[in-house]
């Protein structure tokens, strides 16, 4: 007979008691073993009283703990890992310099990507993953191209399609008209002829004409805007398909048809921010920074990144960790003078008429008091 | 009798508060006056004969910092006297350059003629209603709504109060500024203008403005009197040539003083307008450089010998700044640093400290009849010899200097309660140790004083990797804690044996390294075999095991197994299985034969051997693990002191040792290590043949060359990976260095294969080497567009056998690029934890288990969401309920 049933009473009453996860793993383990009642409840006082054990003291001074958790380990990390061989699609940032970008919450990373995961029919082959690539990757003229010339007599464009290409990236000839008829106007003509394209211009400069021929390459014919290129990957664990894509555009590919809005996601902060809201930017500061540093073998446990990821958004926007964020919007002048850039905040302390009043670390290590923090925080009754 | 002994700490005479508030703002020319004890009113600092002369920067009544002299304004020496300000009239006003920026910001957006906001009366309504409400609350969002109004403000270029068309007035940086009129000329407006019209702007107006005019008005910023510091900001050197040498800001005001004086003279003179315009500007400019020496587009204020002088804002600025420098960065007494060196017959609780130090480091300890045996005892010793003391407190709060008390003997026999002995330190004290750089928590733990001879401080050497030290030259500090109080928190929560389980991972990062682990597989190895003799020795060095026994062997001789051994060592209720490094083919650790798991049930060592994964430290869910965290800290701390010691001893009495001998691999090996060396070069050479005949494909997002170069790359970094399957298959198993390598003592595979394999591709950046002449990377080979294994830095020749000139090259020079690597590694990461600490600094559990902000803004409100603390959790998980089944069901 299984531990469960015995003991569930006793169980019921503990459900908001211990964290949901570890009551949920004690109802699981507990289901598959065979004991009696006795042991059971043993069981469950013996883990009642290490969870109480474990837990953390009030006062603990986290912040910091978070900070070392995090910062000291990135010593150990290696600047520019050994390229993994084979799976080089991608030049990611990797590691410390990754590692700085999230914490300064850029507007950019340096390599912005997307992991595109697809649903139940998308996701099962190769093909069918492949179909959706081609729709979020973006193809310009460029790419059609089979070849292009400037026709400085006749002041005319003539660029012939790629028909292998056309096919391969699944464009007939009646869409890429279509995008195309768009572009004239402004002087412009466009002409088919089979495979060859002709762009008539009413313009007689030759620097003009370069300039409109770049531009007209650049025409995007499909696809969605800044994804360069699209990689389909097979996931080792579950052996589904998804896309990992080079650019990011969020908001565009979760309304492509095959995509699974759900798990899809960017490596873009504050697009995270904006298209999935701040809740979804905080779980992914925290995701990419176990990321990372897993992938340096170094073992950081969860609870730190999710600290710096609240300390980063609990506002409700991103902020970065620095000088202009977290660090440097603090309340305290003296701690801002202290921290960067001194004389500028003491100065627009001064004319703000602002006060410090001695509430965080710094303002009282800089008094020569006990800090608000840990055994500071309380007195004894009897001097010593 | 009265007798002066030593020197006596004087009570300060000034009054002693605590800081409640400082409010910030700009002092106002009243103020300045106000405050001020003296108007300074000659250039002039020193008459001949060396004396201050009055009314100068040195005047006495500014405060005193020479011993010996009074103070003219508080009557007290330099010890006491706090120091006055003093102040400067300014003939004409001048701009403070760091606030020229906000005035800027105040006359752009204010009408000059009627000093009123240029914006409509709705406008200011709706503002200041808005303004207020953000301002209780959301600072930042007040800070947004002023720049927009500043904003607003300033693009209105015709008044709604009084109707006036205003000119754009514009700062050229760093304090002047011009207006331009509507011929499109610029008129430049002196101070004295800008004064005027920062006087009309009312006070309601300013608040939009975002400053707080009770505290700061803007023409304040404009500068009519200077304040002038006490000597005691800016005292003076005297050289033992006897010259004396100013500080850079007395410079700085004795050449404002001299302009200020030249200008009063010139417009008493009368001198023509162009004159006076460009001694005000000098003015200006002193004054400017007197408050900062690094503004952009103004020539540094220079030493006369060529130094650049120090401005008061580059006294506060930087690392080296008051800020980082003096006020975060306190200096401290009884404190200590020397070299370290290892001790593995102390506990890792202790530290060795040696005799010189211990008598210099005291603790002040209160007499009471308890210890006043003992206390007297110390002081008659004296100040030289160990165990003395150095000082004693009478109850008075007298201070005496024992070096200087004649008569011992009748000093301690008035010691009675009351009293404080400042002792030396002795065993069991409790110190603070640390090693730089302190990353984090486990870089400062308390130890126990263990004082022994010699001159280095003395550690366990399994505490070295929470302080990251060696002994190749380290020096540590060590702290004193000075009270009660803080000995028993040193002792309670800083104490090593607290600190086995890092907050990082959940898991010891205190553990057997090195040596202990080469002795521990040693002994528990299966031809391990101990006479009575060897076994009482260890249990020895192991200090209280209950009994010894019973031998694996009777006849003909009694034999103990080294399992055995490790069997004493362990509790009795102690049960844990997991794999060691040496499983291969075993799937059931109960019916393995071949010691490929470590079994230990009910604290008997069933089989396995120890190694790195069981005993060593940063390694989760192994056997120190689950001892570290299942026991109380003092009984793990005692088992890996014992265990450790008889690892050691075990080891002392074996020996260990390695050849060249044991990198030896049979010539099979060499073979097969040239063949996969040749095959692996052969196909690099044949992807550049296919990129000469232009028939390799380009990889999808790649060109040609780069393809090439990703491929010749992966082929070559192959060859090391497969040598290495080779070595591992023919070295001797019983070789010393596969053995460390193995159990993870020291060296890793991939060492041996570099000895006596094959050294493989070298990289700089990541990259086969590419550097070095066009076309070429050393004159050694052809010209050529692409590079060849060779010239790639692909080493074929390993460390036994030695590197051919070429290989040694690209050896040294990847080397090298590896310490460039590291240097710029922890510059970078060093800043970025200075950032997450100072921004996380304040960040604490409250009692409510929410996790708040100093000003009590709730970052989380649930620590983790399950209120658990890494340090006392088991890998992250707060309860290891696999272990807890496990141990519920063997009670049986």
């Amino acid at each position: 007979m299984s531990a469960l049933k015995e003991v569930e009473p006793v169980l019921e009453r503990l459900k908001g008691v211990l964290p949901l996860s570890l009551y949920r793993e004690l109802v699981a383990k507990l289901s598959k073993e065979e004991m009696g009642r006795e042991k059971a409840l043993e069981v469950i006082y013996e883990t009642l009283k290490l969870y109480v054990k474990a837990l953390i003291d009030a006062g603990e001074a986290i912040g910091i703990v978070t900070a070392q958790s995090i910062g000291e380990p990135s010593t150990q990390m290696i600047l520019r890992s050994f390229h993994f061989a084979g799976l080089r699609e991608f030049s990611m940032a990797l590691g410390l310099p990754r590692m700085i970008e999230i914490v300064d919450a850029r507007r950019r990373p340096a390599t912005p990507l997307m992991y595109v995961y697809l649903d139940e029919e998308h996701s099962k082959s190769r093909e069918k993953a492949e179909e959706v690539a081609k729709r979020i990757q973006s193809v310009t003229l460029e790419t059609l191209a089979r070849s292009v010339d400037v026709d400085y007599l006749t002041f005319s464009i003539v660029v012939e399609l790629d028909p292998e290409q056309l096919r391969y990236r699944d464009i007939s000839t009646k869409q890429l008209e279509k995008v195309l008829a768009k572009v004239r106007g402004k002087g412009l003509e466009v002409e088919f002829d089979g495979n060859v394209v002709v762009f008539r211009l009413d313009t007689s400069d030759p620097v003009k004409l370069r300039k409109i021929r770049d531009k007209l390459l650049q025409t995007r014919i499909s696809g969605i805007k800044n994804v360069r290129k699209t990689v389909v990957r097979q996931d080792e664990g579950t052996g589904e398909w998804y896309i990992i894509t080079e650019g990011s555009n969020l908001e565009a590919v979760l309304q492509i048809e095959g995509v699974d809005p759900t798990r899809t996601y960017s490596n873009d902060l504050h697009e995270v921010a904006e298209v999935l809201g701040i809740e979804a930017a905080r779980t992914l500061i925290a995701n990419e920074l176990k990321k990372v540093l897993d992938e340096q073998g170094l073992d950081v446990d969860m609870r730190h990144m999710f600290l710096v990821a609240d300390a980063m958004t609990w506002t409700g926007r991103v902020r970065q960790i620095g000088r202009h964020g977290v660090a440097g919007k603090k309340e305290s002048p003296l701690a801002r003078a202290a921290f960067e850039v001194t004389v500028k905040n003491l100065v627009d302390a001064a004319t703000k008429g602002e006060s410090e009043v001695f509430k965080g670390v710094f303002e009282n290590i800089i008094a020569g008091r006990y800090i608000p923090v840990g055994t500071g925080m309380v007195r004894i009754l009897m001097e010593l | 009798m009265t007798v002066q002994f030593g020197v006596a700490r004087t009570q300060p005479e000034v009054p002693l508060k605590s800081i409640h508030r400082i409010r910030f703002g700009i002092l106002s020319p009243d103020t300045i006056r106000n405050m001020s004890v003296m108007e300074i009113t000659t250039s002039q600092i020193y008459d001949e004969a060396g004396l201050p002369v009055r009314g100068g920067l040195m005047d006495r009544r500014l405060g005193v910092v020479e011993p010996g002299a009074r103070c003219e304004t508080c009557d007290n020496t330099h010890d006491a006297c706090p120091g006055h300000f003093g102040h400067i009239e300014l003939v004409k006003p001048v701009i403070h350059v760091e606030f020229a920026k906000y005035i800027f910001d105040i006359l752009r957006s204010t009408c000059p003629h009627c000093g009123r906001i240029m914006l409509r009366n709705d406008e200011i309504a709706k503002y200041r209603e808005r303004l207020e409400r953000l301002s209780a609350k959301w600072k930042l969002l007040a800070d947004n709504l002023v720049e927009k109004v500043k904003k607003r403000a300033s693009e209105r270029s015709t008044c709604p109060h009084c109707g006036m068309k205003r000119n754009k007035v514009k700062l050229e940086r760093p304090y002047d500024f011009y207006e331009e009129t509507e011929n499109g000329a610029l008129v430049k407006i002196d101070p004295e203008v800008v004064r005027e019209r920062l006087e009309r702007v009312p006070n309601e107006d300013l608040r939009l403005l975002g400053f707080d005019p009770s505290m700061a008005r803007p023409e304040w910023a404009v500068l009519t009197v200077l304040p002038v510091p006490p000597p005691h900001v800016r005292p003076s050197i005297q050289l033992e040539t006897g010259i004396r040498s100013e500080d850079d800001l007395t410079h700085k005001l004795i050449d404002i003083m001299r302009i200020n004086e030249k200008l009063k003279i010139e417009l008493e003179g009368g001198a023509p307008i162009s004159v006076v315009e460009s001694i005000w500007s000098l003015l200006q400019y002193h004054i400017a450089t007197y408050f900062n020496n690094e503004l952009p587009n103004v020539s540094i204020a220079k030493h006369r010998s060529g130094r650049p002088l120090k401005g008061l804002a580059q006294r506060l600025k930087g690392k080296e700044g008051r800020f980082r420098g003096s006020l975060s960065g306190k200096r401290v007494d009884f404190s200590a640093r020397t070299v370290i060196s290892p001790d593995p017959n102390l506990s890792i609780n202790e530290v060795g400290v040696p005799i010189d130090v211990a008598k210099v480091l005291t603790y002040p300890e209160r007499v009471n009849e308890w210890n006043i045996d003992r206390l007297r005892q110390l002081v008659m010793n004296g100040p030289e010899t160990w165990p003395g003391a150095n000082y004693v407190i009478t109850p008075e709060g007298r201070r005496m200097d024992l070096r200087y008390v004649r008569d011992r003997k009748s000093l301690v026999d008035r010691i009675g309660p009351g009293w404080v002995v400042e002792r030396h330190l002795q065993d069991g004290d409790v110190v603070l140790f640390n090693r730089q750089p302190s990353l984090h928590r486990m870089s400062i733990m308390a130890h126990l004083v263990k004082v022994l001879p010699g001159r280095t401080f003395r550690l366990h050497l399994a505490v070295c990797p929470p302080y990251n030290a060696d002994f190749d030259g380290d020096e540590m500090n060590l702290h004193v804690p000075q009270n009660e109080e803080a000995r028993a928190e040193a002792r309670l929560l800083m104490l090593v044996q607290e600190h086995i389980v890092s907050p990082r991972y959940g898991g010891p990062i205190i553990g057997a390294r090195q040596d202990f682990i080469i002795g521990a597989y040693l002994l528990t190895r299966k031809d391990t075999l101990l006479d009575r003799e060897m076994v009482a020795y260890l249990l020895g060095a192991a200090k209280d095991v209950e009994g010894i026994e019973e031998p694996a062997i009777m006849h003909p001789t009694e034999l103990w197994t080294g399992k055995q051994v490790m069997s004493m060592l362990l509790p009795r209720d102690f049960t844990w299985v997991q794999p060691t490094a040496f499983r291969s083919t075993c799937g059931d650790p109960a019916t393995c034969l071949e010691d490929e798991y470590l079994v230990i049930l009910n604290g008997f060592m069933a089989s396995g051997v120890l190694d790195k994964k069981s005993i060593g430290a940063e390694q989760v869910d192994s056997l120190w693990h689950r001892i570290a965290r299942d026991y109380p800290s003092g009984i793990a701390r005692k088992w890996l002191d014992s265990a450790l010691r008889v690892f050691l001893r075990y080891l002392d009495l074996v020996g260990y040792t390695i050849g060249i001998d044991s990198f030896d691999l049979p010539p099979e090996a060499y073979d097969e290590i040239n063949g996969i060396i040749a095959r692996g070069e052969e196909r690099a050479r044949k992807y550049m043949e296919e990129y000469l005949a232009k028939t390799l494909q380009p990889d999808p997002g790649y060109t040609v060359e780069e393809t090439l170069e990703n491929r010749m790359a992966i082929e070559l970094s192959k060859v090391r990976e497969d040598a290495t399957r080779v070595v591992e298959r023919h070295i001797d198993k019983r070789s010393e260095a596969y053995i460390m390598a193995k159990t993870g003592a020291r060296g890793s595979l991939i060492n041996l294969v570099q000895i006596s394999g094959v050294l493989g591709q070298q990289t700089i950046r990541g990259e086969r080497i590419k550097r070095g002449y066009r076309l070429r990377t050393l004159p050694h080979f052809e010209f050529s567009d692409i590079i060849g294994p060779e010239a790639g830095g692909f080493v074929k020749g390993n460390f036994k056998e030695g590197l051919g000139p070429v290989e040694y090259f690209f050896h040294a020079a990847a080397g090298r690029d590896g310490l460039i690597d590291t240097a710029v590694r922890t510059a970078q990461s060093g800043y970025m934890q200075r950032r997450l600490v100072n921004a996380l600094q304040d960040v604490y559990v409250a009692y409510d288990g929410t996790v708040r902000f100093s000003n009590d803004a709730i970052v989380q409100f649930k620590y983790s969401d399950d209120f658990t603390d890494v340090s006392r959790s088991d890998h992250g998980k707060p309860v290891n309920i696999d272990q807890v089944i496990a141990r519920v069901k063997q009670r049986g």
